[in-house]
């Protein structure tokens, strides 16, 4: 056996974490373990809702002044019902490890936030495209995950569609389209050019 | 004395002005002729029309002249056309139109002012809704005499 008395204190902390307990009881070990469990997990999750609200993404002038703006503008912020759709109703997933895997790539907005790579209108245009286009490719990507928490398309009915759009969506789903394919610019402007079918 | 026949002309001369007013007013009010808002008083609020919609179902609405811009029927609601994009473009442009099945915009539009060709709209065409409205089925607000010359 090691002597315990030359090591330092985080070699005895780790040889201590590996060899049974003796002066704690096993059921203060187990429920003391299980409440940590609930506080900490209770915690993470509750500070993963908290990153998850509107509120806290406009809290950064970027969204608040240039991409909210748009959005307010748009069907899912204002409409007939007056149910809406939130910046992470699209923006993050809704199941638990799409979402967890989103909220690591987000880092990288944390840098960029930092960097101030969008902090002017004008650098915020400049930017736009690329922005655009790696949403547009996520959602091509995942089939329109985000959309389809919401819009199921095999809960359509195309009687009650107008024409435009039950023509439309027959037909874009019979080539395997998805919801992104068509439906690009619906909650922010699009960028310079879009409509010259170059993009 | 000079001073005082200005002022004197300045004093008949309002007068006589509000004189015709008054009789202007009661004269609108004989013919039955109100404002927009209707016969009801300044300080209060005159009922609102019912709310109308958009014509939204896609047919082709008929041109009532040559050269008429052919109207939309569908709704526009939030279609932004600014510096940027032009939302209208995205279905009815050149390049868009076949793949959305949406009328293609007519060739005048890729001219400028002194008929040169232009890439792509030509800017003085660019904001749609100078030229091309939405319908409503509505009370027009005036009578109007108007009638389609193919019809007759």
């Amino acid at each position: 056996m090691t002597d315990n008395t030359s090591a330092g204190p985080l070699t005895r902390c780790w040889r201590a974490l590996w060899k049974p307990g003796t002066r704690y009881a096993t059921g203060t070990l187990l429920i003391g373990g299980f409440i940590a469990g609930i506080i900490f997990w209770g915690g993470f999750n509750t500070a993963m809702e908290m990153t998850n609200k509107e509120k806290f993404c406009i809290g950064c002038h970027e969204m608040r002044d240039f991409v909210y703006k748009e959005y307010q503008d748009s069907v899912h912020y204002n409409n007939r019902t007056g149910v809406r759709a939130t910046c992470p109703d699209c923006h993050v997933p809704k199941a638990w490890i799409h979402k967890v895997v989103r909220k690591i790539q987000a880092s990288n907005e944390v840098l960029h936030k930092v960097l101030g790579s969008i902090a002017t209108e004008e650098k915020f245009e400049a930017k736009r495209l690329e922005l655009a286009k790696n949403v547009w490719r996520t959602m091509k990507e995942t089939n329109s995950r985000e959309c389809r928490n919401c819009h199921d398309y095999q809960s359509m009915d195309y009687m009650e569609q107008a024409t435009r759009s039950s023509r439309s969506h027959q037909s874009g789903f019979d080539q395997g389209l998805t919801c992104i394919d068509c439906h690009k610019g619906i909650a922010h402007s699009l960028p310079k050019g879009f409509e010259d079918g170059k993009l | 004395m000079m001073k005082l026949d200005i002022h004197m002309g300045l004093q008949r001369g309002l007068i006589v002005a509000s004189a015709v007013f008054v009789m202007a007013g009661a004269a609108f009010a004989e013919d039955g002729l109100t404002s927009l808002r209707g016969n009801v008083p300044i300080g209060d609020s005159s009922p609102a029309p019912a709310i109308s919609h958009w014509q939204r179902d896609d047919q082709l609405i008929e041109r009532n002249f040559a050269e008429q811009p052919p109207l939309i029927p569908h709704h526009i609601k939030n279609y932004r056309i600014d510096l940027h994009s032009n939302k209208c473009l995205t279905c009815h442009n050149r390049a868009t139109a076949q793949k959305t099945g949406a009328p293609e915009i007519g060739p005048t539009h890729f001219f400028d002012r002194d008929g040169n060709p232009t890439t792509g709209v030509s800017p003085r065409r660019y904001f749609c809704l100078q030229c091309h409205v939405p319908q409503k089925s509505v009370k027009p607000l005036v009578e109007n005499t108007f009638r389609n010359a193919n019809t007759e």
